[in-house]
């Protein structure tokens, strides 16, 4: 099996904040094909009720894989990445995310399940502000592929 | 907008296609910070026993939600979204072309509505998606506010 499982329950507490910008909403937008002129335009977010542009559904999982990442780096769990293949993943929001907000991201291993020779790991990360309001939930399963 | 009052069960809301070559591939590693190389290294992939560079599944996953975004008129209203990834979406780099102009591989989505909640006024809505003629998610559906 290529996970501790002793890593079921742990936390790993957030890192730097993640600032959102303008132009990286734009280019994660641009890169992921979104149509809407919300993703692009200040005065087309703001016509939607938005303070700035707003961030795509699937935007945050840039914040939610560098908190994996420290899962992934952490000697202790034993997960070598090029075996990773992404196998779920879903994205609650609390509120839409817009360019200006400064995020963290504190990560949770919730599960983890032995599947043949290799496992499972589940983990969610609770993305909040700076100031701790709740901005989005996410939760993934990564499959740890089993080695030769 | 779209009144939570006229929609129903089952009701296709569109649909559309999204092609992906390997030029998207490094534009979507770039864009999330997602430098696998086995969605770049053709060599690296076959090495790990997969059939080829294969797409992010986030690519996928991101790319196909728009179809939802555009038919509610504003992708903030998408609450919740997920999905299983079944299969892989295999991006191939056919001789002769720039690997960025390239057609690609065409990933096709339709959406439904699955389930109507009166009381939250949210609809969820399911995302049937396929490439090359195989199912590569798995219960993707977004639940949008209306």
């Amino acid at each position: 099996m290529g996970i501790n499982p002793d890593l079921v329950g742990h936390i790993y507490p957030a890192g730097a904040s993640y600032q959102v910008g303008r132009e990286k909403i734009r280019e994660f937008a641009t890169a992921t094909k979104a149509s809407s002129p919300a993703h692009f335009d200040v005065q087309a977010a703001q016509a939607l009720g938005y303070a700035d542009l707003v961030a795509p559904p699937t935007f945050v999982i840039i914040i939610a894989q560098r908190a994996d990442a420290q899962l992934i780096a952490d000697p202790a769990s034993g997960i070598d990445f090029s075996r990773v293949v992404h196998a779920d993943q879903r994205f609650t929001h609390h509120r839409p995310i817009v360019a200006g907000d400064e995020l963290l991201a504190e990560l949770y291993v919730d599960q983890i399940r032995e599947m043949g020779a290799g496992a499972m790991i589940t983990t969610r990360a609770e993305i909040t502000t700076v100031s701790g309001e709740k901005v989005a939930t996410t939760t993934s399963s990564l499959l740890v592929r089993a080695g030769d | 907008m779209i009144k939570f009052s006229s929609l129903e069960k089952g009701q296709v809301i569109g649909s559309k296609t999204v092609t992906v070559n390997r030029g998207d591939l490094v534009r979507y590693a770039g864009a999330s910070g997602d430098f696998n190389p086995i969605h770049y290294s053709e060599r690296f992939a076959t090495e790990v026993e997969l059939p080829s560079v294969i797409a992010h599944g986030m690519f996928t996953m991101g790319a196909v939600v728009d179809l939802v975004g555009a038919w509610v008129g504003n992708p903030g209203a998408i609450v919740d979204y997920q999905t299983r990834f079944t299969k892989p979406v295999v991006v191939e780099d056919p001789a002769g072309s720039n690997p960025s102009d390239a057609e690609g591989t065409a990933i096709e989505v339709e959406g439904k509505i699955g389930a109507l909640d009166e009381e939250a006024q949210t609809a969820r809505v399911d995302l049937t998606v396929t490439a090359n003629g195989t199912k590569v998610l798995m219960k993707c559906q977004a639940v949008v506010q209306l």
